[in-house]
């Protein structure tokens, strides 16, 4: 242990805690922009100065190891000082448009402000200009709110490893950006949003589709049907004061009622329709010898990053759709006929908690009913700011019931959105079908120098080799190992966010830690709920549902069947990593609002 | 493989033979990246995109480096480039005198090329010859003491091909 000296306390330390840590254990928040403890420490901000004694310049804390008998000041008149001139650089760089930006009271560049009392910048210095990157579907980028501190760098290359930010020129016109500061579709950006949600300002945010589902609901030519992703009814909560993971499933029905949809479907109905055609599909694997690993394909981006990053693997991709899109083409077949309306007037909206089905939905392969779908997505966050703008109060509302027919999942449905659900969902059937007794909770064994986890059942006749890869960068060293011969997978689960689904690019920003690990965690409590309304309902299981039975009775015919296939299915290509041109800046300009 | 891989794959086939020597080892981005221009006169986007996938680099980290070091072009220059010093001495010598003349005489900005790609034109912050400011460097020749006439006559002799 190490024994130093914070503002006049003692405190002991292990060796190589950062003083910033040191003083943390002690009640003292020193600042940060940049740092975020486990994945980020560029020491780029420095508004985390301290000052130490006998040492000539005040220093990073966040970087500064603990030394045996180092006598530290965080807050002396002259680090207040020196740390508010960091934050008036800043600004003074920053557009100010607080009241209209997306991040309005949930910036971190804001909130120091305010904690630090600037009142009025002394320096007027230059500005950089960039132009708004509003060309991908999924992610927005304006860099002249970017405050350099390179965490989407870090969760980019570290976690998701598709590695699209770099710091760009230098000096002053320094930005961090894709290659040559250019869009995110030009890049191999899988739009799974990770960088969002760790950007402390609003220079990352989502494409906003509120005011078209607004749009829609205004207009009364249209049948509005909306589905919500299993994560949603338990990452609501924690926007409205509620512990984090408290599900809040009939709430969040009512709500959306509110809202004025026509009909609230449970996207859960789908994941157990994907459920039972992916499990189908992997029996024919087991039967034809192949081509194993089979791997989830439910995560829009985890699929981008195979078709870019690792085209060899395309065809060991499941054919499944996800379940946004298995329920678009439900909604607009099955329910359509049922209800009688012209598909051409309903409007599916999706729920979720990813801002890469935004650029999902726009597939070309996704029109199996003849038309878009899904028309358009929102993510948790812009759900909850509709119903903000609604005046609409998870906590006071009553609980209610999804609409009939597509209302009625399995727990199978509603693990979905966990790390490890998709391939335990499948797995329930998957073991029962293959002629064995119901499967308990699958155990793993992590795989901590890769940092995924594996599993081996034993399935009738077949010794299965699982494995779940949280991350696509965990990904990339699964595929590596697999490649090199190393391992041997039948069924592989990867997502692309940290905690699968709950962890998502499109779900509530984590500002109140500036730890990752702590970030992860988070995620994983919304999991808890999703757990706990799995172990509530009826059946757990996909091919037990009596409304997926049914249905696959009336309507879709035996899993994996000709219109199940032409419904549901759908093949994969491999991509090009990198546009060829630039977008011309004219592209740009128009699909910019 | 896409038929536009193969297609790039051909015609980098002298940068392919560079590449390959520097294929799977750390920190040999920036000499690829010199050997590169050094063929080609500057680096353009599909010559990055192929060294980006040869060496598997990220395009953004070889575009970050590019951006970084002044001495790696992204941009055609001219058959032959000149470059005004803009040195503190070489400004207070009369530089901009020099920019004006060439904007007059082949209508070109710093940055530019000319319209028929002789010559090229960029400032350079000091090159270190201040007792001879205003320095002009035309290929690799560095002159010194130039004036408007000077540079006039210059333009002459590079003129040619
Ligand atoms: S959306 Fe994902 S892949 Fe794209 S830049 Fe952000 S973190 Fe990287
Ligand atoms: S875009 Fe956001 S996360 Fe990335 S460097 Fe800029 S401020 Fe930081
Ligand atoms: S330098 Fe320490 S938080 Fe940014």
């Amino acid at each position: 242990m190490i024994n130093l000296t914070i503002d006049r306390q003692q405190v002991s330390v292990e060796k190589g805690t950062p003083v910033l840590e040191a003083a943390r254990k002690i009640g003292i928040d020193i600042p940060t922009l940049c740092y975020l403890k486990d994945l980020n420490a560029p020491a780029a901000c420095r508004v985390c100065i301290v000052q130490v004694e006998g040492r000539p310049a005040f220093e990073a804390s966040c970087v500064l190891p603990a030394e045996e008998g180092m006598v530290v000041h965080t807050n002396t008149p002259a680090v207040l000082a020196a740390r508010k001139q960091v934050l008036e650089l800043f600004l003074s760089d920053h557009p100010f448009e607080c009241l209209t930006c997306e991040r309005n009271l949930n910036c971190e560049l804001q909130r120091l402000a305010k904690r630090y009392g600037i009142r009025d910048l002394p320096v007027e210095g230059e500005r950089n200009h960039y132009p708004i990157d509003h060309v991908s579907p999924s992610v927005v980028r304006e860099p002249d709110k970017c405050i350099r501190c390179r965490r989407c760098v870090s969760v980019c290359e570290n976690y998701i490893s598709a590695n699209i930010y770099r710091m760009m020129d230098r000096s002053f016109q320094a930005v961090v950006g894709p290659a040559y500061n250019g869009s995110l579709m030009e890049s191999p950006c899988i739009y799974c949003g990770q960088c969002i949600t760790v950007c402390p300002t609003s220079a990352l945010r989502e494409q906003d589709s509120t005011a078209r589902v607004f749009e829609a609901l205004a207009n009364p030519e249209l049948h509005v049907v909306v589905q919500t992703a299993p994560s949603i009814r338990s990452s609501i909560a924690e926007e409205f004061g509620l512990p984090v993971g408290t599900p809040v499933e009939g709430q969040m029905v009512a709500a959306l009622r509110r809202l004025g949809f026509d009909r609230v479907f449970d996207d859960c109905v789908a994941a157990d329709i994907c459920v039972i055609e992916e499990a189908t599909e992997f029996m024919e694997r087991l039967k034809k010898g192949g081509p194993f690993p089979q791997f989830t394909s439910c995560c829009p981006s985890w699929v981008l990053f195979c078709e870019k990053f690792y085209p060899q693997f395309v065809a060991n991709l499941s054919e499944v759709k996800s379940p946004q899109q298995i329920f678009g083409a439900l909604v607009k077949t099955y329910y359509a006929k049922r209800a009688g309306i012209d598909p051409a007037k309903i409007f599916v909206v999706s729920v979720m908690p990813c801002v890469s089905k935004k650029y999902e939905l726009l597939r070309p392969e996704m029109k199996a009913s003849g038309c878009q779908d899904i028309d358009a997505e929102i993510s948790t966050r812009e759900f909850v700011r509709m119903l903000f703008q609604a005046g609409l109060d998870i906590r006071k509302l009553p609980r209610e019931e999804f609409d009939s027919p597509l209302g009625s999942a399995s727990g199978a449905g509603v693990i979905f959105g966990s790390t490890g659900g998709v391939l335990e969902a499948t797995l329930r059937t998957v073991y029962e079908w293959a002629g064995e007794k119901p499967l308990k909770r699958l155990e793993f064994e992590e795989v901590r120098s890769l940092e995924y986890k594996e599993a081996v059942i034993h399935a009738g006749p077949h010794e299965l080799r699982v494995a779940v890869a949280r991350g696509t960068g965990a990904a990339r060293r699964l595929m590596d190992q697999v490649l090199a011969g190393k391992k041997r997978y039948h069924f592989v689960e990867v997502m692309a966010c940290p905690g699968g689904c709950v962890g998502g690019g499109g779900q509530p920003i984590y500002i109140e830690t500036n730890d990752w690990n702590e970030q992860v965690s988070h995620r994983t409590r919304r999991a808890g709920g999703l757990y706990q309304l799995d172990r509530e309902r009826e059946y757990r299981k996909a091919h037990e549902n009596p409304v997926i039975l049914k249905l696959y009775e009336e309507y879709l015919g035996r899993p994996g069947g000709p219109r199940a296939h032409k419904l549901f299915h759908s093949g994969h290509v491999s991509r090009k990593l990198y546009a060829d041109e630039p977008l011309l800046k004219k592209e740009r300009d128009l699909v910019r609002r | 493989m896409k038929r536009t891989a193969i297609k790039r794959k051909e015609k980098y086939q002298e940068l392919d033979g560079v590449l390959e020597k520097y294929k799977g080892r750390k920190g040999v981005l920036i000499k690829a990246l010199s050997e590169a221009q050094e063929m080609y006169g500057f680096l353009s986007r599909e010559v990055l995109i192929h060294i980006a996938c040869e060496l598997d680099v990220p395009l953004s980290e070889v575009t970050s480096v590019v951006s970084f070091y002044s001495l790696f072009k992204t941009e055609p220059s001219g058959r032959c480039h000149i470059e005004i010093c803009s040195g503190t001495a070489c400004y207070v010598k009369g530089m901009q005198d020099l920019l004006e003349t060439l904007e007059e005489e082949i209508n070109i900005k710093p940055g530019e090329v000319t319209g028929d790609g002789r010559f090229g034109l960029s400032t350079v912050n000091c090159v270190g010859a201040c007792s001879a400011a205003p320095v002009v460097k035309i290929g690799d020749e560095l002159i010194g003491d130039v004036d408007s006439k000077r540079l006039k006559q210059l333009l002459g002799k590079y003129g040619h091909d």
